[in-house]
């Protein structure tokens, strides 16, 4: 077997106001040719592995190697291998879209025709075309997400980089930007991608590795977490906290694992929603309990968390620690609600 | 675990290491092609072009015709003959501060992270930013020529003397760049940048001979004024451009010092950029 990326126990510790240990023994392997997810919450060590992985910063301890290749011993050749594209959207707002492209493929020292041709291309390919002379200031936010990808592209990297490249997106940008890393990887790029989002990890990648704490907390394919986790989650809001205390109890067999409780509102993870829904509307009649909202909702990372730690996320490594705790809890709820979209709500509401 | 060590088909050259002609051949084209990046930024701002323009024309016409009557210039010099050499030192030394804004900028938006993991090299970011200032300031000495022309400037000592004094403004004006690039790259943000860029810079510019004789402050900030590189450096141009008479010492006296002193800017400051560049996470 191949691999693409290899990572090593790789160490690295923040030394600041605050001692963060960013990366506390990383090891993954990533296959020739497919898309590896890392999966994580604000300050689990997602961006730190790439930057390690990418040459852009050494870390404390351990290996990592692309294609073979010591990022430390030979990042000369590792970055002629390699293409990044970051959360931030990397690219210079007083050039164009083509002066970027032609930038970058500059700085990789390609020759000028190629590089002019590469612009061409990947201008088309990203349906930035019409907007490829104009300056960046004028791009939406998924224009700038698709120009910074095309960037990363003009040196055709074997190993491609993504780190949350679609974190802040409106869903049609998202789903833009899915399709045409779907591409990439049908053209036979590796891509190391990380994202808070369960669903983009699901959909892109064929192996995944969920970091919490700058430690790999669970491995495998997005079919086994699932598996794991159970497919769906029931959500069931009741009037009084005294019926959801009672409504926990009667769920709590439908799922693999025990039913949640907060306030009014019950979760259980179960493999077959609509099966799931069936008997719990039927429990809950037979136990005189009318919840008063009903819904079926894809896992977010929240759950695979929950299920994996037994805490939720938290971001607390990021300079967010010293936020108000009704804050947190409010961003929290806010990033559950984008990161899960209701997938039954209509035929259960009927 | 077996894997193939592969080498990129795409590149010119070859990929890593390489002979010592091709890592200068890039050193050249990097710089070239972040030069080019850094001049078209100015270009696609008209705003900021217009505004750093104006700025050395007001305080022109502001020294000339405001505070300039009350100045009186022993010698008898007309003072915008004493007021033009501190022209040019003091906007080629405020134009300095765009790149400490700029690295910092780049810094900030994640563009400096791109860089790092391209197989460009490594000082290209620092030496396309001072570059791209010294063709800034190509533009600068002829505009402030221009206007000072303008307002009744009679350079008295010819051309060949002239462009060496506008050489000698250029070259202190490419080590101040190189003072910036840390203070960029030591700046937690642009605005940042900028705000620590100008305690450094108002003394430097005002406690000299730029815009009035030194020999009216009081005699303890004299020898500050008189002999610290802008100071030497104005006065060097001065007395390239209008005579040494007014300055008091010979024309190669103010040129050695102020040589001098961009000579130990330009080596202190390049290795101290380039570690600050590297260590800079």
């Amino acid at each position: 077997m191949t691999f693409a990326i290899e990572a090593e126990n790789l160490q690295k510790t923040f030394t600041g106001k605050r001692e963060v240990r960013a990366l506390d023994g990383v090891s993954f392997a990533v296959e020739e040719g497919t898309v590896f997810g890392l999966l994580g919450p604000n300050g689990s060590g997602k961006t730190t592995a790439v930057r390690v992985l990418t040459t852009i910063l050494r870390p404390d301890g351990g290996t990592a190697r692309v294609l073979g290749n010591d990022v430390q011993k030979k990042a000369g050749l590792v970055r002629t291998l390699i293409g990044l594209a970051g959360q931030y959207a990397a690219v210079d707002e007083n050039l164009t879209g083509r002066e970027n492209i032609q930038m970058v493929g500059n700085l990789n020292h390609l020759e000028r025709d190629v590089v002019a041709q590469r612009a061409v291309e990947l201008l088309r390919q990203f349906d930035l075309t019409d907007a490829g002379d104009r300056p960046l200031k004028t791009y939406s936010g998924g224009m700038r997400r698709r120009l910074d990808l095309a960037a990363a592209l003009v040196a055709r990297p074997t190993v491609l980089f993504l780190d949350e490249p679609t974190t802040g997106l409106d869903p049609q940008s998202r789903n833009d930007l899915w399709e045409v890393i779907e591409q990439l990887v049908g053209d036979g790029t590796t891509v190391l991608l990380t994202t808070q989002y369960l669903e983009e990890a699901d959909r892109l990648a064929s192996r995944l590795a969920v970091l919490d704490h700058g430690r790999v907390i669970a491995e495998g394919t997005p079919a086994s977490m699932k598996a794991d986790l159970g497919a769906t989650v029931l959500e069931v809001g009741l009037p009084s906290i005294d019926d959801a205390r009672r409504t926990g109890v009667i769920l709590d067999g439908l799922g693999p694992h025990s039913s949640l409780v907060s306030g009014t509102l019950v979760e259980v993870t179960v493999d077959n929603g609509p099966l799931a829904a069936m008997m719990a509307l039927r429990s809950l009649d037979g136990e005189g309990i009318t919840p008063s909202t009903f819904n079926l909702r894809e896992p977010s990372l929240d759950d695979v968390f929950l299920s994996l730690t037994g805490h939720r996320t938290e971001e607390d490594e990021e300079g967010t620690g010293d936020e108000p705790p009704d804050r947190k809890r409010r961003r929290r709820r806010m990033r559950q609600a984008e990161q899960a979209m209701p997938v039954a709500t209509g035929e259960l509401t009927r | 675990m077996t894997t193939a060590a592969i080498t990129a088909p795409t590149v010119q050259g070859e990929p890593h290491g390489g002979g010592v002609l091709t890592r200068a051949r890039w050193v050249v084209s990097d710089t070239l092609t972040l030069t080019r990046r850094n001049l078209l930024a100015i270009t696609r701002i008209p705003e900021a072009l217009f505004f750093s323009t104006i700025q050395p024309i007001m305080f022109v016409l502001l020294f000339r015709y405001v505070f300039g009557g009350a100045i009186a210039i022993p010698g008898g010099l007309p003072y915008v003959d004493y007021l033009m050499p501190g022209i040019f030192v003091q906007t080629v030394a405020f134009g300095a501060v765009s790149t400490s804004i700029g690295l910092a900028e780049d810094l900030q938006k994640g563009l400096i992270e791109r860089f790092r993991a391209l197989p460009m090299s490594r000082g290209a970011v620092l030496t396309g930013r001072t570059t791209a200032d010294v063709v800034r300031n190509v533009f600068v000495v002829i505009i402030i020529t221009g206007v000072g022309l303008a307002v009744g400037f009679r350079p008295s000592t010819g051309a060949l003397s002239y462009t060496a004094a506008i050489l000698l403004i250029l070259l202190f004006a490419y080590a101040l760049s190189w003072g910036f690039a840390v203070i960029g790259l030591s700046a937690p943000n642009s605005e940042t940048a900028q705000v620590m860029s100008f305690p450094i810079l108002f003394p430097l510019t005002f406690i000299s001979s730029a815009f009035v004789p030194v020999e009216k402050m009081p005699s303890w900030l004299q020898g500050f004024a008189t002999y610290q590189p802008v100071s030497v450096t104005v006065s060097a141009c001065r007395a390239l451009m209008v005579g040494s008479q007014v300055t008091g010492q010979s024309t190669w006296f103010w040129t050695s010092r102020s040589l001098f002193w961009s000579a130990l800017f330009l080596i202190v400051l390049i290795p101290l950029a380039i570690r600050r560049y590297r260590t800079r996470t």
